[in-house]
């Protein structure tokens, strides 16, 4: 088998926080070892509840903040210890498109501006034509191209953010939560959207989302986060989950149909503070499986095809 | 669009009225040589103390000089001093800011303790200081003056700065390989420039009271250079006597500062609909 497009080991991400005049800093492992790959054409999806810390994750493989351990390879080249210049060239070879379409845009530039800062950034004259090009891409009209953000939808923001991303003809984009600031008849739009450029320009995506449902629909393979670590790898969009949390999950989400309606049992107690983890399995005081072993020590992420860091697994 | 914003200003009743008259001072104070008739400073003593009359519009002061010229070459004095002293705040200001936004650390920290230490002064004490250690006349203000105002420019920059340093677009910048110079440049200090322009437009108003204050105790541009602080200080022994002398350069400094204080509402109101249709876009 062919090296991954990008390759991620043991990395974790170690936030302080406080440590004020009379506070002593507190500390929290937004992600905590984990490794992930990442192979060419493939669709990636990360999901866990807010605070997870998948948005690290995304942050992290991109190399937009440093890691505390670990390292990242992007098609075989560390991009933890990469230099400046050398990272800055490899940034035109990966985007990221985020989750606020609002903020993502500079309220002073035109769409032309926007879409020529890749350019701009990386030293390369703007091909002409090429943002009609682009706003052509993400199915937006020529004209909007003297447009401010503030002219344009939501939905219309994050296709010129998706625009941005692809500017470049990167090989990976991180799409982090690229719906969860639309309406939902949007969302479909930018889903469809984002399918129809990965099948076109053969793109690799890692795709962040907090919906399971939609991340199954979307993503060849699933990692499930819990508390800054991966608790399962769904091999498959409708491979059956292992993982006493993962299960919860999908449990907790809606049904459009409403002969299939069913009770939603939620998940009993509450999400344990980051900065103060049990020393056993994350998930233990939650979970119905949990016995004294899952109290004490951390389950492992078993070497499986299907992988699940459970020492109970359905 | 933030640069048609001046003229959409000018489209408000206060701002278009306000605007006309700060324009009609500034041409005066430009072309003030080709407007006058007399000289400021040529003394002509059995003219002294006239009532305002068809020679004299405004009258004449206690040396028989023409009051209307001395207002309009005093405007020179005063507009000039007030925004060269406001422009160096600015810009001193707002790289003061940035960098401490920017850097952060022991040296953010230096800056803002500097920066408060400064706010909870009066701006009229400080410039007071400065004027006793520098000495009086036109650069002496302008420097007071520039210090006095620096605090607030250094202090708005950098809020505007560190509000900017968290949005998105920053990181997006970041994530197609932008270093620190293009955020800088391109993203931060443009995003923070148009409060802080509109915060100097009234900050000058203040000046110009600032500077006739000086003015007006002896410390301004020293005689014969006319000031309006300098015109109302001699005016003011001769209240009763010529009450002119006082009146039109008080008067003139009031409509001046209430027309830049208008002008700056209307542009904040200009401004204020493009940030009302980001919000509900």
């Amino acid at each position: 088998m062919t090296e991954p497009l990008i390759l991620i080991e043991a990395l974790s991400k170690r936030f302080q926080s406080g440590g004020g005049l009379f506070a002593r800093p507190r500390a929290m492992m937004a992600v905590r070892d984990v490794s992930l790959s990442v192979g060419r054409g493939e669709v990636v999806g990360v999901v866990g509840e807010s605070g997870c810390g998948k948005s690290t994750l995304a942050r992290l493989v991109l190399r937009l903040i440093e890691p505390t351990a670990g390292t990242v390879r992007f098609d075989g080249t560390d991009l933890t210890g990469l230099p400046p210049a050398a990272l800055r060239r490899m940034r035109r070879r990966m985007a990221m498109v985020f989750q606020d379409p609002y903020s993502s845009l500079d309220p002073r530039y035109t769409l032309t501006d926007v879409l020529s800062e890749p350019y701009r950034v990386q030293g390369e004259p703007l091909p002409t034509g090429r943002v009609a090009e682009m706003l052509g891409a993400v199915g937006l009209p020529e004209a909007m191209a003297t447009s401010h953000p503030h002219q344009l939808s939501g939905g219309q923001r994050q296709r010129v953010g998706i625009a941005r991303a692809l500017a470049l003809a990167p090989d990976f984009v991180v799409l982090d939560e690229p719906t969860a600031s639309l309406d939902v008849s949007i969302q479909a739009q930018i889903i469809a959207l984002l399918s129809d450029l990965r099948d076109r320009l053969g793109l690799t995506y890692l795709f962040i989302s907090h919906d399971l449902g939609l991340v199954r629909y979307f993503c060849n393979r699933i990692v499930v986060m819990y508390l800054g670590a991966v608790v399962e790898v769904l091999p498959a969009a409708t491979a059956t989950p292992r993982h006493p949390y993962t299960q919860a999950l999908i449990a907790s989400g809606f049904v459009p149909d409403p002969a299939a309606r069913r009770a939603i049992v939620p998940v009993a107690g509450e999400v344990p503070s980051p900065f103060n983890l049990p020393p056993g399995c994350a998930f233990a005081g939650r979970c119905p499986r949990a016995t004294d072993q899952c109290r004490t020590t951390r389950p492992a992420l078993s070497d499986e095809a299907h992988p699940v860091a459970c020492f109970h697994p359905i | 669009m933030s640069a048609a914003a001046p003229i959409r200003a000018l489209r408000r009743p206060s701002g278009g009225v306000a605007g006309l008259w700060l324009a009609l001072v500034a041409l005066a104070a430009v072309a003030a040589p080709l407007l006058t008739p007399y000289a400021y400073d040529v003394q002509a003593l059995r003219e002294a103390y006239q009532a305002p009359s068809a020679a004299h519009w405004l009258g004449t002061d206690e040396f028989g000089r023409d009051l209307l010229t001395r207002l309009i070459y005093g405007a020179r004095t005063s507009l000039s001093v007030s925004a060269t002293a406001i422009a160096i705040s600015v810009a001193c200001g707002m790289v003061l800011g940035a960098a401490a936004a920017w850097f952060g650390g022991w040296f953010d920290r230096a800056v803002t303790v500097v920066v408060d230490l400064t706010w909870s002064f009066p701006e009229i004490l400080i410039a007071l200081i400065l004027v006793a250690i520098i000495g009086p006349g036109t650069t002496g203000t302008m420097i007071a003056i520039s210090v006095a105002y620096l605090a607030q420019f250094t202090r708005l920059t950098r809020a505007q700065i560190m509000t900017l340093k968290g949005e998105t677009f920053i990181e997006a910048a970041r994530s197609l390989g932008a270093g620190n110079a293009h955020i800088l440049l391109r993203h931060l200090l443009p995003n923070a420039l148009a409060p802080v322009l509109v915060s100097a437009m009234l900050a000058t108003g203040d000046a110009i009271i600032l500077e006739a204050t000086l003015g007006f105790f002896g410390l301004g541009a020293q005689p014969p250079t006319p000031s309006w602080g300098g015109m109302m200080s001699a005016g003011s022994a001769l209240v009763f006597k010529a009450p002119w002398i006082i009146i039109f350069p008080g008067l003139t400094v009031a409509i001046t500062v209430i027309a830049i204080n208008l002008y700056g509402d209307a542009l904040i109101a200009a401004l204020d609909i493009r940030a009302k249709l980001r919000r509900a876009a």
